[in-house]
């Protein structure tokens, strides 16, 4: 502000200095257009209670129903969650979480048995749950090379600083590089159901599409070389260092291998909130009359590779059927009841003082 | 020819500039520097100059990008802005330096450009040529050596000013002769004052003893003034370049600051503390809660070996400073530059104002500065000047009152309200008398009136007409004009200056001569003028005419009692009067008289002292001849100005240098004073005429020794009158009432409008200056804040202009703080969720973008086209006025309903979103959604709210206000659309592709993202709705009752209305 001001003296000194000049700047009456003159033609609203009841009370009428509507959708969705962190002795897990080493090369199986209330009819998803790990945190969040997945050679090559400590070993780069990454979710859970008759059934699971379309087919590409063979193009680069498997190897299919393997794009977006699930495989419906998971019991076998218990995280497990509005939350349905009730408990207040104030202050203005 | 002879004085040679004028501040070299250290001295820039290097040395959260863009932003507009003032002023002085000029050398006239010129060139200038540099005159076409120069341009005043040439030479015809000239000058060293000059010429003629002669302002033509009515004229350069008293003239005056500023400051150091509790609190909370190594470095996430092994503290500084980063835009960037925007482009509304345009003048209201248009809505006190200002300084003469009788002129004679025991008298009825005679001719001598002979003159017009050529008076004192005309009505006319000589045709048709010895120029000390004429019989005579206290303690005879009592009954009706007075001088007492002139005329040192002196003994021993009324009439509309001034809740104050008679009877008819008000009288009657001034000067003085509390008891009885009167004022002590005020306990904020020289102390000291465009001149008006051409625009600068600036800027000051608020609170309450890792909850081009492309264009328009009244009910009803008084939209209360507003909204988005993301998915193809699309969701919300509520805020929606509302609304979406839609390729992250779609295609985003609108808006309807409805301001009842009212006055309601539908 002290510069502007300075400048308008400045330019009023200007004016001055022109001398003669300054005479024809004299007789200029300003425009009479509407904009200069500040009279634009205008809509003047203003918020009375008259004017803004009858939008309370719209408010109120829509925002029910709709808050109905979920809380229905959701209270209709089925879910079911099962914990096997195994940090309690009674858990099927608990030898697995406790004699877990990093040294390991056997993985160690644990299996859980549960049973479904009620058969799940549509589509099932399955997602694996954790609690308290900080994939928001930010250290781990940039630890990353987008490039680098985005099939860039350079980057393959050497990866961006962002990755340290995971962007190299022994001077090799970490393929794929940094703290995502390297502590990729590896887990592998099998669903069982128990026949009546006593045999244990495998469910189909699904692995292709629980990551989003864009991410699989542009964001995260494979990097191309000379040949496509993929273990050829990862030449000279190390596996991240608490994998098991390099990269090229996280799957048979050459569609879900590599940067574009949907376990592992799943889990480079990273959640938004320390206690966070993942979609990990879909249960197709098989056809129209039997339910997907018809109800029974169930097996859950776990190869458990993932410690949490150092930083006292949870694992759990989570099947869930899908409306159109997603999973189960409550949340939205009961908001907007809440919200709807108030608009139209408000428009009811201002109803009444409307009443009360408007025809005083109407009398008011006879008076005056 | 302008070396000294040897051996006359101890001459120490000086370097003089060229004639370069440079009123630029840069040039092309140092442009980039030099604005860049100017704009980092101010404190906001150089903060955010902090951040953005913290943020490039040490590993922050944010890339530098975030804050360097905008900063970077900020800079190049306001680096943009004073690179195009200065190119103007490169340009306007480009063309000033390279205008030709005509130089005398060897002889001959050789055109040269100005620049050139230097110090002791002798200059040729012809008839309406601007003067390149000051010049001593030397010699003139007219005869009499002498040149009309108009200032105009240097001081506003059109009337032509008579200057001298030397008399030695202003002989000299052509360059040959003015060639030959061998002379020395000395004079003082440049200063700013254009109205004086010291100097003495010596010429030194072959083998003579050199001649000394004086040199006065009379003799310095300035640059800038131009020279009219006179053919050519030689003269010499005596300052040039920056050393002319119209360049030194140029120096900016100190700074104003608004009480908005003011408090814009508070606000900016309540959320600086803000920031760095936040920082403090987190930085502590992060250490506490990374106690146990597993949090700290768990597994999955390490440190690399680097950062393992900074020391602790070094590691919690950086902690500490990289949230403060993190939260560094709270601190809204673009708000400064917002604020400049505002008032420089709002500015432009003012002199567009077609309604404050005065036809008569040719112009309206000037803004000399842009930072104060809020201020215009503040003023608690305005002190006005009276004379043209309450008045039009437009004089008539009334009458005349000749040892008790009174005479009219014809013309006015029409049923004025006399008392009835004087005596009226047509100048034809009236006795013969000598005095009577003698007192005309006094008028008729005693001025310093010019008399044009043209059919067009510029400035004041008096046309006489005689059957002969049209004729003017010309003087740069209206009083005189009205005399010198009064006289001519009633049968003395003044005819011209001849040779020193005046002339005067008396009632008898017949011509009189007068020599015209002296003049002895009027001043406001002395508040008189006198002039020693030589009649043809060969009587040295001294006529003197003054205001009475500066006559009557000077009379030795005379009607005295007579004179004094028609002056006070005059001065009671509010006119004007002046006494006067003659003395008869002998031949030993002219020369003497003579000799006291010339020796102070000719002193280098104290000469205005001298001059006074000497004066003071000539003017004595006066003999009364009688008095003038002069009238001078309210300006159209000055009452009902007052009287909105005073509705609005507006103390008036009148300081003026007249009588308190006159003063008073100009307060009663500007309905300042009513018949009914108690009037308290601090005067004080030890002697003669002695009012308020002295009892406030001496409370003042005895103030500043021992803190006497008669001081505050004045001001306690100043403050609870509604209107004051202070007489007698010279211009400093006027600018010491406004200080007083000033800086009473309140702190109120002041104003004052004045048009004469004599104002430009007050219009300096209080917070704004208001200068009138009158016929005084113009240097009230250079030096004030605003300028506008009559005392009734007032009215609506005030109530109107200063209203709307004052609600604009209040708004635009707390949403930015609200807005800035709502964007980091939930980034702070992110802290809590990611282990406080400084993780940001919006990506780099939303945190970066939101200040100045999202959010920035509505409210910059909101800010300068709101009307939350029509303009003709702030007309209408000055009242509205007491609504914003006091700062009241930005005292703390308020600030604090929109700080937690915006921390409600925050808290409101932010959890909105948690509990949506909670734990599940709100897809349909049972997708998980990460941080970056919760960031983007919190985002949306929020600049859709923030937009929203400003929508909600708006009360004058046009074309303007719907196009950049919903446009920016739309830019955000498309941008969004775009900034994910592609794999950009010069980023090293693609976080935010398809995010944004992603999110959209989920049918409850949708749905939470208006809920959480409706939820964040929802408190501030209600509280505007139930304020309104249970105890609405005056303002909010106009609003409402607007529709109502509008019925009564309809035909002009209307007439403006289809006025502006065919403009538009």
């Amino acid at each position: 502000m002290m510069a502007s001001s300075y400048s308008a003296k400045d330019e009023d000194g200007h004016i001055t200095v022109s001398g003669p000049g300054g005479g024809t700047l004299r007789n200029k009456k300003p425009e009479n257009t509407a904009f200069k003159q500040q009279r634009l033609p205008a809509w003047q609203p203003i918020l009375t209670a008259g004017t803004v009841l009858p939008a309370f009370f719209i408010i109120g009428l829509i925002f029910i129903p709709i808050g109905i509507g979920l809380y229905v959708t959701s209270n209709n969705i089925k879910e079911f969650e099962i914990d096997y962190t195994g940090d309690d002795a009674s858990s099927p897990c608990y030898n697995c979480a406790k004699n877990f080493s990093w040294n390991n090369t056997k993985s160690c199986t644990c299996t859980i048995p549960f049973q479904l209330d009620q058969p799940y009819e549509s589509n099932v998803f399955m997602y694996y749950g954790l609690s308290n790990f900080y994939q928001n945190h930010r250290r781990y969040v940039k630890s990353r090379d987008d490039s680098q997945l985005n099939g860039n050679i350079d980057s393959l090559k050497k990866p961006s600083k962002e990755c340290e400590p995971y962007a190299s070993i022994d001077n090799k780069p970490i393929a794929p590089c940094g703290a995502i990454a390297n502590s990729m979710f590896n887990d592998t859970l099998k669903l069982f159901y128990n026949d009546p008759n006593g045999t244990s059934v495998p469910i189909p699971l699904t692995s292709t599409g629980i990551a989003w379309w864009t991410d699989k087919h542009v964001k995260f590409r494979n990097p191309v070389g000379t040949n496509s063979n993929l273990t050829a193009v990862f030449q000279g680069t190390m596996k991240p260092v608490n994998w098991h498997r390099p990269v090229y190897e996280l799957d048979t299919d050459p569609e879900n291998n590599g940067f574009i393997n949907e376990d592992f794009i799943v889990w480079m977006r990273t959640a938004a909130l320390p206690t966070f699930r993942k979609l990990y495989r879909i249960i197709q419906k098989k056809n129209n009359m039997a339910p997907t998971l018809p109800r029974g019991n169930y097996t859950l076998v776990v190869d458990y590779n993932y410690p949490v218990r150092s930083f006292e995280g949870r694992k759990r497990m989570i099947l869930s059927t899908i409306s159109w509005m997603g999973g189960k939350n409550p949340f939205l349905g009961i908001a907007y009841i809440t919200v709807g009730s108030v608009c139209f408990f408000l428009g009811v207040v201002l109803l009444v003082i409307h009443h009360k104030y408007g025809n005083r202050n109407n009398s008011a203005n006879i008076s005056n | 020819h302008k070396e000294p002879p040897p051996g006359a004085e101890a001459y120490i040679p000086q370097r003089y500039p060229d004639n370069r004028i440079v009123s630029s501040k840069y040039t092309f070299w140092n442009f980039i520097p030099k604005n860049l250290f100017e704009q980092f001295r101010r404190i906001a820039n150089f903060y955010f100059l902090v951040i953005f290097l913290v943020q490039l040395i040490i590993d922050t959260p944010t890339s530098p990008v975030t804050s360097g863009l905008p900063l970077f932003f900020v800079i190049t507009v306001t680096a943009i802005k004073q690179g195009y003032e200065d190119w103007l002023r490169h340009k306007a002085d480009c063309s000033i330096n390279e205008c030709p000029v005509d130089v005398v050398q060897q002889g001959k006239v050789v055109r040269t450009q100005s620049h050139k010129l230097r110090v002791g060139d002798i200059v040729v200038v012809k008839e309406d040529e601007t003067f390149p540099c000051d010049l001593i005159l030397l010699s003139s076409s007219r005869p009499d050596g002498t040149c009309y120069v108009t200032t105009t341009s240097l001081d506003g005043e059109s009337s032509h000013k008579t200057y001298y040439a030397i008399p030695d030479t202003m002989a000299f015809r052509t360059e040959q002769e003015v060639d030959s000239l061998h002379a020395t000058i000395e004079c003082e060293q440049p200063q700013p004052d254009l109205y004086k000059f010291v100097g003495r010429i010596n010429i030194y003629k072959d083998k003579e003893e050199p001649v000394a002669r004086p040199l006065g302002a009379e003799n310095l033509l300035l640059r800038g003034a131009t020279l009219k009515n006179t053919q050519h004229i030689y003269a010499v350069a005596v300052y040039t370049g920056m050393e002319t008293k119209m360049a030194l003239n140029y120096q900016s005056k100190s700074q104003k600051r608004s009480a908005v500023e003011k408090s814009m400051n508070a606000f900016l150091i309540v959320y600086l503390c803000i920031l760095i509790s936040k920082a403090v609190i987190n930085t502590v909370l992060k250490y506490a809660w990374q106690w146990s190594p597993d949090r700290d470095e768990p597994w999955y996430n390490h440190r690399t070996e680097h950062e393992r092994q900074r020391h602790v503290v070094i590691r919690a500084f950086t902690d500490f400073l990289a949230f403060m980063v993190l939260f560094n835009y709270i601190i809204p960037v673009s708000m400064y530059v917002t604020v400049e925007m505002q008032k420089f482009l709002g500015s432009y509304f003012i002199s567009w104002d077609e309604e404050m345009f005065d036809e008569e003048l040719g112009e309206g209201a000037q803004v000399n500065t842009s930072d104060l248009n809020e201020e215009l809505g503040q003023v608690e006190y305005v002190f006005t000047d009276k004379t043209g200002t309450l008045t039009e300084n437009n004089m008539e003469f009334i009458e005349c009152c000749v040892d008790g009788n009174v005479y009219i002129p014809h013309a006015i004679c029409n049923g004025q309200i006399l008392s009835a025991a004087s005596s009226i008298d047509m100048i034809d009825a009236s006795p013969g008398g000598y005095r009577r005679d003698l007192f005309f001719r006094a008028l008729c001598l005693c001025h310093t009136v010019q008399v044009k002979e043209e059919e067009t003159v510029d400035g004041i017009k008096k046309g006489i007409h005689q059957g002969r050529p049209t004729s003017f008076y010309i003087s740069s004192s209206p009083d005189e004009v009205a005399l010198v005309e009064g006289m001519k009505r009633l049968g003395y006319t003044y005819l011209r200056l001849k040779d020193n000589y005046m002339e005067i045709l008396n009632k008898d048709d017949e011509i009189e001569r007068f020599e015209l010895l002296h003049v002895l120029n009027f001043d406001s000390v002395r508040r008189r003028m006198s002039v020693i004429v030589k009649s043809s019989s060969g009587d040295y005579l001294l006529f003197c005419k003054g205001a009475d206290s500066s006559i009557f303690p000077r009379v030795v005879s005379g009607k005295v009692e007579q004179v004094k009592a028609r002056v006070e009954q005059n001065a009671v009706e509010g006119l004007r009067t002046l006494c006067v007075a003659y003395r008869r001088l002998s031949q030993s007492e002219y020369q003497e008289a003579c000799h006291y002139l010339m020796e102070a005329k000719l002193a280098l040192q104290d000469r205005e002292q001298r001059l006074a002196q000497a004066y003071d003994i000539i003017e004595r021993n006066f003999v009364l001849l009688g008095a003038t009324a002069v009238e001078d009439r309210l300006q159209e509309k000055a009452a009902d100005t007052i009287e909105s001034l005073h509705k609005a809740g507006m103390k008036v104050w009148v300081l003026t240098g007249d009588k308190m008679e006159t003063a008073a009877a100009t307060c009663y008819a500007s309905k300042l004073f009513r018949r009914t008000t108690q009037i308290l009288e601090l005067t004080k009657k030890r002697t003669e005429e002695q009012s308020l001034h002295d009892v406030l000067f001496e409370l003042n003085r005895t103030v500043l020794r021992q803190l006497c509390d008669a001081l505050e008891i004045f001001l306690e009885i100043c403050r609870n009158c509604s209107a004051v009167l202070c007489c007698r004022m010279a211009p400093l002590q006027k600018a010491q009432i406004v200080k007083l005020i000033k800086a009473s306990k309140e702190h109120p904020i002041t104003l004052a409008i004045g048009d004469g020289a004599n104002d430009v102390s007050m219009i300096l000291e209080a917070h704004v200056g208001i200068g009138i465009m009158g016929k005084e001149g113009r240097q009230a008006a250079r030096n004030s804040d605003y300028a506008i051409p009559k005392f009734k625009h007032l009215k609506k600068m005030l109530l109107v202009h200063g209203h709307y600036y004052y609600i604009r800027i209040a708004e635009l000051v707390q949403y930015f703080f609200y807005k800035n608020v709502c964007f980091i609170f939930p980034q702070f309450l992110y802290q809590f969720f990611c282990g406080f890792s400084q993780q940001p909850l919006y990506d780099t081009a939303y945190l970066t973008l939101y200040n100045i492309s999202f959010t920035s264009l509505p409210i910059l328009l909101y800010s300068l086209v709101e009307q939350h009244v029509s303009m003709d009910t702030l007309k209408r009803e000055p009242s509205l006025y007491r609504d914003i008084a006091k700062n009241s939209l930005l005292r703390w209360p308020v600030f604090l309903y929109w700080t937690c507003l915006g921390v409600f909204d925050a808290v409101v988005f932010f959890f909105g979103a948690y509990f949506l993301f909670d734990n599940t998915t709100f897809t349909s193809n049972g997708q998980m959604f990460g941080n970056w699309t919760f960031g983007t969701l919190i985002f949306t919300v929020l600049v859709f709210t923030v937009t929203l509520k400003l929508a909600l805020d708006t009360h004058h929606w046009t074309w303007i206000n719907h196009f950049v509302i919903w446009g920016s609304l739309l830019f955000y979406v498309i941008f969004s659309l775009l900034w994910g839609g592609i794999i950009w390729p010069f980023l090293n992250y693609q976080r935010m592709y398809y995010v944004f779609m992603q999110m959209l295609s989920s049918g409850p985003a949708w749905l939470s993202i208006i809920l959480l609108i409706t939820v964040s808006l929802l408190p501030d309807v209600i509280k505007k709705v139930l304020c309104r409805a249970m105890c609405p301001t005056a303002t909010e009842r106009a609003q409402s009752t607007r529709p109502c009212l509008t019925v009564e006055p309809s035909t002009i309601f209307m007439l403006s209305q289809s006025s502006s539908r065919m403009s538009f």
